[in-house]
């Protein structure tokens, strides 16, 4: 199994790969409260962009709407523990079946009907806007005015309700990501990973060549909704607060696939290279504001818009392509 | 020999035009069947027939003793009918390999046995050395010969050509000849193929058919539908006669 999943990689690769794994297993040692939060964010992007890259990168479905699996994973655990006291591991199997169910829904009706390109991404932003303004008059969920998480005070850390010190959701989110990261893998190297890149590359003739494209792309929807809730649910256990507003909302949707584009759509290290350079570079950026007494609002997203455009411009398959091949690390074509 | 491939009174119209008229032929097992005729005879609509992309106005299209018309490429595929594209569409941003990799998962589940055969293919078809190229890197002649490698890697007992020669110089539809001769012969792989280019169509065919305004104006061997009047008049020209 790991063998397999090995195979083909330069050993430089691993080796990096490795170094950086140790590092993230010991930065809560040495960083501060702040870093680790920004930290816990930088992982956090990793973990949606590597679930988004499987739709678009993968089986190039485009979409924009990823924030509705990210709030309906949230709200699915958080009133589950506000009003049954149930845990957010629990509340996964409750927050994982309704994501991957709308993920279904959609999917089906663009596959079936053939929405397809922008019409595509056009239907994933019309339904994460149904469920923001849906969510917003439910009182179920205290609609606008927001669903809140009892906080208490870190006394001690419960793995198990997610309740406690920021270390603790850090090494939960670095864990979630690894795991994403090696599942990508084993996805990208398995039956339907060819199928998937089949289908991106040119639909036609992926059918011609005997695959069930409808098939194969419900799949993907699927597991990349799943695999969004679960972050969803941490989102929810890490902010205590979820607002319709908030989560749903379309910007929520475009923070997630900035990382991706910027790193490299479809590789397995650019949604985590891009998170790494936009978060990171943002927040410093935010950080290095602020101490120079500067009150700029928006300057992140401005900020974002223009490492957008650079890459755009600069390198169009991301950083992630371009700096493999520089430093060595290219994997045989994919 | 049975007819692996039956074509019954098939018509299909588009818009009030009569693509393909009452169209009737069979396709006997084993055999290199060719598809000719001018330009807008109907020979590509009668391949996305058979192929599924879209299904005949009236009539039967049945394979290996099962109707198939109206099921999509897909389902086709997989009851063994493997086609390539006239405009080649290989998966670009894809290794050579892994082109093929895809056609050979079709009826594999494992990435291994799929390369495996893979490299099997890729050998037959000359393009082993080339194997981790990207397929947006190679040359015309390349790519078409990729498109029939993806096509065959789907364990194909019909393969549907259309016009893979075109486009070729002299040397290289020799080449894909060659290797079609080989595949048939080797392999008892049933062979329809559109095309222009006689000299292929001459060197190859069994038996032939000639499409014109979507109706058959002859059938037979190679030999005597070059002598047709009709053919003649219609397609090949006068000065084709001697």
């Amino acid at each position: 199994m790991i063998a397999r999943l090995i195979e083909g990689v330069p050993r430089r690769a691993l080796l990096l790969l490795g170094v950086l794994l140790v590092a993230l297993i010991v930065a809560p040692l040495i960083a501060s409260d702040y870093l680790l939060t920004v930290l816990i964010l930088i992982l956090y992007f990793a973990y949606i962009g590597q679930a988004w890259n499987i739709m678009m990168g993968f089986a190039g479905q485009l979409s924009l709407g990823h924030a509705l699996y990210v709030g309906l994973g949230a709200y699915a655990a958080a009133s589950f523990y506000v009003h049954f006291g149930i845990g957010p591991w629990l509340g996964l199997m409750v927050a994982v079946p309704v994501a991957a169910l709308a993920g279904a829904f959609i999917g089906f009706l663009a596959f079936r009907f053939r929405v397809a390109g922008v019409y595509f991404a056009i239907l994933t932003i019309a339904v994460a806007e149904f469920a923001r303004v849906g969510f917003d008059h439910w009182g179920w969920t205290s609609g606008s005015s927001g669903l809140f998480l009892p906080v208490a005070q870190y006394t001690h850390n419960d793995l198990w309700l997610l309740r406690g010190h920021p270390v603790m959701f850090y090494y939960v989110i670095l864990a979630a990501s690894v795991l994403a990261f090696i599942l990508c893998r084993a996805l990208l190297q398995s039956r339907v990973g060819y199928f998937w890149l089949a289908i991106r590359e040119d639909e036609e003739a992926a059918r011609s060549a005997g695959i069930d494209t409808f098939h194969y792309k419900m799949v993907a929807v699927v597991i990349s909704a799943a695999m969004t809730s679960f972050a969803g649910v941490f989102y929810a256990f890490f902010y205590n607060n979820l607002f319709p507003e908030q989560v749903f909302h379309i910007s929520r949707s475009i923070e997630i696939i900035l990382g991706p584009i910027v790193g490299g759509i479809g590789t397995l290290f650019g949604p985590v290279l891009g998170a790494f350079v936009l978060t990171g570079l943002a927040e410093t950026l935010t950080a290095a504001l602020a101490a120079a007494g500067v009150d700029l609002p928006g300057a992140k997203q401005v900020f974002y818009g223009i490492c957008l455009l650079l890459v755009i411009m600069a390198l169009p398959d991301g950083i992630w392509p371009w700096l493999s091949k520089r430093i060595g690390l290219a994997e045989r074509d994919k | 020999m049975s007819a692996l491939l039956t074509v019954d009174a098939v018509s299909k119209r588009f818009r009030g035009l009569v693509a393909v008229d009452r169209l009737n032929f069979e396709v006997p097992a084993g055999g290199i069947y060719a598809v000719i005729g001018p330009n807008g005879a109907g020979k590509t609509t009668l391949f996305n027939m058979i192929a599924g992309v879209f299904a005949p106005d009236s009539g039967a299209i049945s394979f290996a003793g099962e109707r198939i018309d109206g099921l999509p490429p897909d389902r086709i595929c997989r009851r063994g009918i493997g086609r390539t594209f006239q405009i080649v569409r290989p998966f670009p941003a894809l290794s050579v390999e892994d082109n093929v990799i895809v056609g050979a998962l079709l009826h594999r589940r494992h990435v291994v046995d799929a390369r495996a055969h893979a490299h099997e293919v890729l050998r037959r078809l000359d393009l082993y050395d080339k194997r981790a190229q990207r397929a947006s890197s190679l040359t015309l002649p390349d790519r078409k010969r990729l498109e029939v490698a993806r096509a065959l890697a789907t364990d194909p007992k019909l393969l549907l050509l259309d016009e893979v020669m075109a486009g070729l110089r002299p040397t290289e539809t020799d080449r894909i000849v060659a290797i079609l001769k080989e595949l048939n012969r080797e392999t008892g792989l049933t062979i329809l193929l559109i095309e222009h280019v006689m000299r292929a169509v001459m060197a190859l065919a069994s038996r032939i058919l000639v499409l014109h305004h979507g109706a058959a104006i002859a059938q037979g061997t190679p030999g005597a539908v070059v002598r047709d009047p009709a053919v003649i008049h219609s397609y090949l020209g006068a000065e084709d006669v001697s």
